[in-house]
């Protein structure tokens, strides 16, 4: 396609007309993956930095700090959905370290207790 | 319901894994920010959080479309995008992330706040005064949901317009549920927001497990 916009003039095509198309198709993600879910680039992932598609290798890159679902969408300028998949597959293939809080649950009394003491700090 | 009966966008991934959690990467934790269009939603995360506002989008079409096209082009009947603003604030010993996620109050949008008030602290409820009913939406899914949330008046320009009794009494708010007037402007009232939310929360938890 000769025509995608680069939205953020850094010479990356973004990936706006078909996200899905950066997952074969795919819009269910293997693992279940919260918005905020913090993933960081393992020692594996850096080992295959060069033989990962683009998208994968951004994606890897991205996540030399820890870096949430939300943000990796949003610096790809990819839909969510589509960037869970991405980041599923990264996970389940040990690229990528994940952690999330519950997803079912609201936080635990000593959890909800740090997030107050790390806001008092602020 | 919202109309639409299917998500090419899930946010319900059905295949629920156990991460062993890896001391290395910090823990997420969440707070929705909600309210009304234009009511300082993107203000108040911008004003505190670490990073400028940034914005990711979901995208949920009619169960009559295939999943073949996702496009978000102008025109493309049967697609909706939500777009949520957020930011992030480091916490502790680093060891703690808190995001802050910006929704959209409209009922059709309710599909992404299921996926977002899921393990979240709770949300704040940005209040305009000028447009009050703008918040019933969000005040209604809070109490349904039973998610702790608190409300907020953004109060524009220092001028408090409206006591919070009788905003409280518009809104038909349960006396236990905490409101008061913040400027989503300024970084130390919108801490002070989020810091009702989470001792909202603690004592609603420790009501719950008898701590």
């Amino acid at each position: 396609m000769t025509n995608e916009a680069h939205r953020d003039g850094d010479g990356d095509a973004t990936f706006r007309v078909r996200p899905y198309a950066l997952t074969g198709g795919r819009t269910r993600a293997n693992l279940d993956l919260p918005l905020e879910t913090l993933v960081l680039c393992s020692a594996r992932g850096q080992a295959v930095l060069n033989q990962v598609g683009l998208e994968q290798r951004r994606i890897l890159l991205l996540a030399t700090e820890a870096i949430s679902l939300a943000e990796i969408s949003a610096h790809l300028d990819v839909v969510v959905g589509a960037t869970r998949v991405l980041v599923g597959d990264l996970v389940a293939s040990g690229f990528l370290e994940s952690r999330s809080g519950s997803y079912t649950e609201q936080p635990d009394i000593q959890l909800l207790e740090r997030v107050l003491d790390g806001l008092k700090a602020l | 319901m919202t109309g639409y009966s299917h998500m090419t966008d899930p946010p319900f991934p059905t295949s629920a894994t156990a991460h062993a959690p890896n001391p290395k990467v910090p823990i997420p934790v969440k707070i929705v920010i909600a309210g009304g269009f234009a009511v300082g939603k993107t203000t108040f995360v911008g004003s505190i959080s670490e990073i400028e506002p940034l914005t990711t989008e979901a995208v949920m079409t009619r169960a009559s479309e295939g999943v073949d096209d996702m496009g978000l082009a102008a025109g493309s009947k049967s697609s909706t995008t939500v777009a949520m603003d957020f930011g992030r604030i480091t916490l502790g010993n680093s060891d703690l992330i808190l995001y802050l996620f910006g929704t959209p109050g409209q009922e059709r949008f309710h599909f992404m706040w299921d996926e977002l008030v899921r393990g979240a602290i709770g949300a704040v409820v940005l209040v305009d005064t000028g447009r009050l009913a703008d918040c019933f939406p969000a005040v209604d899914y809070f109490e349904q949901r039973r998610v702790p949330f608190v409300v907020a008046v953004n109060c524009f320009h220092g001028a408090v317009l409206h006591p919070l009794e009788a905003v409280r009494e518009a809104l038909a708010i349960s006396p236990d549920v905490p409101m008061f007037h913040t400027d989503a402007r300024e970084r130390s009232a919108t801490r002070d927001a989020l810091l009702t939310l989470v001792q909202h929360a603690l004592v609603r938890t420790r009501a719950r497990v008898g701590a």
